[in-house]
């Protein structure tokens, strides 16, 4: 019977061996040194507010793996040996990969490496004090409860997805918390202007003190290498117990660059570009078919860097979604059915404490040529949408919704596909937007106000065609 | 500061409340024994009771547990004696209690009714009221962390706390009398009388849902479904179950909760209260027909447009505490595969049992037989349902476990009309919960919230529609979701995805 391994069980890992043994009866292991079971990552800030245990971040019970005969290794992979198609074990004590000795292997047929992020470093000053740390696995969650009594205030560097959540999280347990953002304006290498004052102005109603332009350039420490302050690199210093570092994810591909040495008894590092290597770059090379340069092997999650990635995807995205999609597609092609890594239009989903963000298609910072935006923002400051579309000079789709960013109104996401796929027109969108909104009944509509604030400023007299409803009054 | 002083004054009013219990001086007179005792029983208890007569009792518990025993002792005697209709019940001894009470409560009812139930109601305003002054959104930080939320010291206490109150209320209310005598002054206002221990256990239930709904709307004030949803509860909750029925009896009609109905009142067939109503002319025959038109045509229509919710979380007394009082406690429902089973075995059970049981009433009621099918005790039937149900487990085991085993212990394994609107949401209603093409991220926030035990998530990761006979429609769920994933809707019964697409949307690779 074919064995199939997979490193890693996150939402990549775990999908690919759902997957597969749906289609399949081949053997199945999933290895993961982080936990004994499939968690989702995305809740850990939940966990630490106490909205919810971390047995609830489970998404299957844990039984759902022995019946369905996926055999779950607890373990760190210390190196993997291609050519001989085997995986070494870390040894339990050796946290740092320097012991040369290996504490059992395991053989496979086919290897699926689903080896999710690791948090940026920047090799500032410091950052291997006591107190500094990333969001990113269960121990980090740990570590973070465990020194939480003793923070007063916190610095939080990187203004991202995760330092807002890790704010949001410090906040909740009443933590005085700064936020060094290098930019002039949060997020703003994401989002357009308008959005990120928004957000800026959202999360400083939180009574999170956002510093702009603002660089850490050391951490320093006490006499018991524990954090007491930072400084920026304008020599400010904010005195703080705790530092976040939420300065993005790197693809967490360590393992293989780790020589092999006297561990297997053969001098080469499992990446040698070339012959016998895997081929890296920022993150694990993958073909459409997410397959390595190596046979057998394949690579799919956060860990991952397309070669030939889509238009309008990036090479390398750290998302729960993309992650589950790659685990769906390599499943069919591990099952003799090869099938190419094929996301739709992009969408994404995001909350700032209390008001949540969706992400439709593409609307980057700048605006592209030949796009038009069109921007509405409630008088509360609390609701905005914004909606890119072709300019009428466009050669392709002129008028085309290319994508959308809600903030505080809820969207149906088959409708956006919909649009932006088939490139329905701006005012086309405009007169049926109520069919995209997906706010729970009762709740307050803005599609009038929205299509009034277009109308004036384009001088059409457009009027809304539709309700807001089911998709089956839509198509 | 104000929370804690809210905080500190509740508790206070608590802890009176619960002393007010030992506060009476008692002295059984023969004139009591002769008000509440029937000629042909009399001379037993004044026989009987003689030692007690005229006597001082300071402790409220030695008073009543010796009367009690008393009257115990005569009850044994007329069972020997087969003499059914001289027995006493729980609400004589009551009274009992209550006519031989004095002292400070008895002479300042209203002042002690301000001291506990006003200062409770204070002290809890105090403490929820300044909540709104934090940004509206989601905030459950520190369930997880806090006691009385997690099964952890206070949650068991509460539990304990619960479960007494309601044994007592059921089956030993003369130890609660003072409580009853506490609210006198409100039964005086409202009908003219003293307080009967469902005057009080229902003035203490409304008291609750408008407190605790005042707190889940500051909670949810985000959400205007929320905010329609818990305002309607507690119009039913005051109006239609508390006011109504008072009002109803002031004017000599039969009193009826108008929203309750059968099989939730399973009692509604019983023949005493059949009885009453045909007795009680037009007005008699409208609610009977209303009560029968309700589960036969109102239950299948409404449930068909708008899901079990309509009355599970719009409209239903026990629904409506659950989702006020009980909205703390709601992340302990059990979310396994194991705990559904189980529900499903209980709960289908008892819509069995209260079907068979109604039938077994009514073949008595037109037949004059007390044995259906020959063999099926009619009688036992009735009094065990009305034990095993209607008091255990829809009172002690339905809200007393609400700090052990979430808030919808009845709804969810007991209540047998739950069941029957379930069977219909499932299988013909335009209601299901949508979910939003590839945006979850499987965190289990709605999981964790739905007071139904229902692995909500377990759906939306797989872009499956949340189509579960035991849903309630909360909306609990589509609000906590941290990325807009859920959406209770109603559409044409055709549309609801009840099978997982093999792959969700924004994967364009082949179906
Ligand atoms: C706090 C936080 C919030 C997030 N929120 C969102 C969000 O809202 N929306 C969204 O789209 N995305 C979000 N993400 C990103 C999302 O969680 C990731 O994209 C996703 O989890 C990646 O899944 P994966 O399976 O590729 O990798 P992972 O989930 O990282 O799984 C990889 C697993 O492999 C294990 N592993 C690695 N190396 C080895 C080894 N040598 N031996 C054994 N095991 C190994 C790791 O320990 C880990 O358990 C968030 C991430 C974080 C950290
Ligand atoms: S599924 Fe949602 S709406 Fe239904 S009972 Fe659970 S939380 Fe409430
Ligand atoms: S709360 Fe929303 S995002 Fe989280 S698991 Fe449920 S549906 Fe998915």
């Amino acid at each position: 019977m074919e064995h199939v391994v997979i490193i890693g069980n996150g939402i990549s890992g775990i999908t690919a061996a759902r997957h597969i043994r749906k289609q399949s009866d081949c053997k199945i292991t999933v290895i993961s040194g982080e936990t004994d079971h499939f968690f989702s990552r995305t809740a850990l800030m939940y966990v630490y507010m106490g909205h919810m245990k971390f047995e609830h971040t489970k998404p299957y019970e844990d039984w759902f793996w022995e019946k369905n005969r996926i055999e779950l290794k607890r373990a760190w992979v210390k190196t993997v040996d291609f050519e001989e198609k085997k995986l070494y074990f870390r040894l339990p004590n050796d946290t740092d990969d320097k012991e040369a000795k290996v504490g059992g292997s395991i053989s496979y047929d086919k290897l699926i490496l689903a080896l999710g992020s690791t948090p940026n470093k920047f090799g500032w000053k410091g950052q291997n004090l006591k107190g500094v740390q990333g969001l990113y696995s269960y121990q980090d969650l740990e570590s973070l409860e465990e020194i939480t009594p003793q923070i007063k205030k916190a610095v939080i560097v990187g203004g991202g997805l995760i330092g807002v959540e890790l704010a949001e999280m410090l906040h909740s347990k009443e933590i005085d918390v700064t936020f060094l953002v290098r930019e002039s304006s949060f997020w703003n290498a994401v989002m357009p202007p308008e959005e990120s004052v928004f957000i800026s102005r959202h999360i400083k109603e939180n009574h999170i003190n956002l510093k702009f332009s603002s660089e850490l350039d050391e951490i320093i420490g006490d006499e018991n290498g524990q954090v007491k302050a930072i400084r920026t690199k304008s020599g400010e210093e904010i005195e703080c117990q705790f530092v976040g570092l939420t300065v993005g994810v790197s693809p967490n591909i360590g393992l293989l660059k780790v020589p092999q040495g006297n561990m297997i008894g053969r001098e080469k590092p499992a990446f040698v570009l070339g012959v016998g290597g895997i081929k890296l770059n920022r993150g694990i090379l993958v073909n459409e078919y997410l397959e390595t340069n190596i046979p057998d092997v394949y690579a799919v999650g956060d860990c991952v860097e397309h070669e030939n990635p889509q238009v309008g995807r990036k090479n390398i995205e750290q998302i729960w979604y993309t992650g589950r999609i790659m685990g769906e597609t390599v499943a069919r092609t591990i099952c003799g059915k090869p099938t190419k890594y094929q996301p739709g239009i992009f969408f994404n989903s995001a909350k700032f404490f209390d008001i949540e963000y969706q992400t439709y298609g593409q609307v980057p910072a700048e605006l592209p040529v030949d796009t038009k935006t069109f921007y509405w923002e409630h008088s509360s400051g609390r609701i905005c949408v914004r909606i890119n579309y072709q300019a009428d000079s466009a050669e392709r789709r002129p008028k085309a919704v290319t994508g959308v960013n809600t903030f505080g109104i809820r969207m149906r996401h088959e409708v956006w596909d919909e649009w932006i796929s088939s490139g329905k027109s701006i005012e086309y969108v405009l007169e049926n937007l109520p069919k995209a909104n997906f706010d729970p009944e009762f709740f307050k509509q803005y599609e009038k106000e929205i299509l009034e604030k277009y109308n004036a400023e384009t001088g059409s007299s457009l009027t809304l065609k539709s309700k807001k409803g089911l998709f089956s009054k839509i198509f | 500061m104000l929370q804690k002083l809210g905080l500190f004054i509740f508790l206070a009013a608590f802890m009176l409340f619960v002393g007010t219990l030992g506060m009476n001086n008692y002295t059984l007179t023969n004139e009591i024994l002769e008000k509440n005792f029937k000629e042909d029983a009399l001379l037993d208890a004044k026989i009987e009771l003689a030692s007690m007569v005229d006597q001082n009792y300071s402790n409220s518990y030695t008073f009543t547990a010796e009367l009690s025993e008393g009257i115990n002792q005569l009850n044994k005697v007329y069972n020997a004696q087969q003499a059914w209709d001289k027995k006493i019940y729980e609400d004589t001894i009551l009274t009992i209690v209550k006519s031989s009470a004095n002292g400070y409560l008895v002479d300042n009812k209203g002042i002690m009714f301000l001291l506990t139930f006003g200062l409770a109601i204070f002290g809890a305003l105090l403490f929820i009221i300044p909540e709104a002054q934090k940004p509206a959104g989601i905030k459950n930080n520190g369930i997880y962390f806090n006691p009385a939320m997690t099964r952890k010291w206070l949650g068991i206490g509460i539990g304990t706390f619960l479960i007494l109150f309601y044994i007592a209320l059921y089956f030993k209310p003369q130890y609660i009398a003072n409580w009853t005598m506490l609210v006198d002054p409100v039964s005086k206002l409202i009908n003219g009388g003293e307080a009967s221990r469902w005057f009080m256990y229902g003035f203490l239930y409304t008291i609750s849902v408008l407190v605790m709904g005042i707190r889940y709307i500051i909670k949810y004030r985000h959400s205007k479904y929320q905010i329609f949803r818990t305002l309607s509860i507690m119009f039913f909750q005051t109006c239609i179950a508390f006011i109504l029925p008072e009002i109803m009896s002031n004017l000599n009609l039969p009193s009826a909760d108008l929203k309750n109905m059968w099989p939730l009142d399973y009692s509604f067939f019983f023949n005493y209260r059949i009885d009453k109503l045909l007795a009680s002319g037009a007005f008699g025959i409208f609610l009977l027909v209303w009560g029968i038109v309700l589960f036969v045509v109102g239950v299948p229509v409404m449930v068909y447009f708008f899901g079990k919710r309509w009355y599970c979380s719009w409209v239903c007394g026990c629904g409506g505490l659950a989702e006020t009082l009980g909205d703390p406690f709601r992340q302990l429902s059990n979310k396994s595969l194991k705990a559904w089973k189980i529900e499903r075995y209980l709960i289908y059970g008892v819509l069995a049992f209260a079907i068979i049981m109604t039938i077994g009433v009514l073949y008595t009621y037109f037949t004059g037989s007390y044995n259906l099918l020959g063999f099926i005790p009619t009688e036992s039937l009735k009094s065990s349902y009305g034990f095993l149900i209607g008091s255990i487990f829809s009172g002690v085991v339905g809200t007393g476990f609400y700090p052990l085993m979430g808030n919808r212990v009845w709804c969810r394994f007991g209540c047998p009309l739950a069941a029957y609107l379930g069977i219909i949401q499932r299988f013909k209603s335009k209601f299901r919960i949508t979910t939003n093409g590839g945006q979850c991220i499987s965190c289990g926030n709605c999981s964790t919230h739905c007071e139904m035990g229902i692995d909500v998530r377990a759906y939306a990761q797989k872009g499956q529609d949340i189509v579960r006979s035991s849903c309630v429609g909360c909306g609990v769920c589509s609000a906590v979701c941290p990325r807009g994933v859920l959406n209770l809707e109603n559409a044409e019964t055709g549309t609801r995805v009840m099978i997982a697409p093999d792959v969700l949307l924004g994967n364009l690779m082949e179906k």
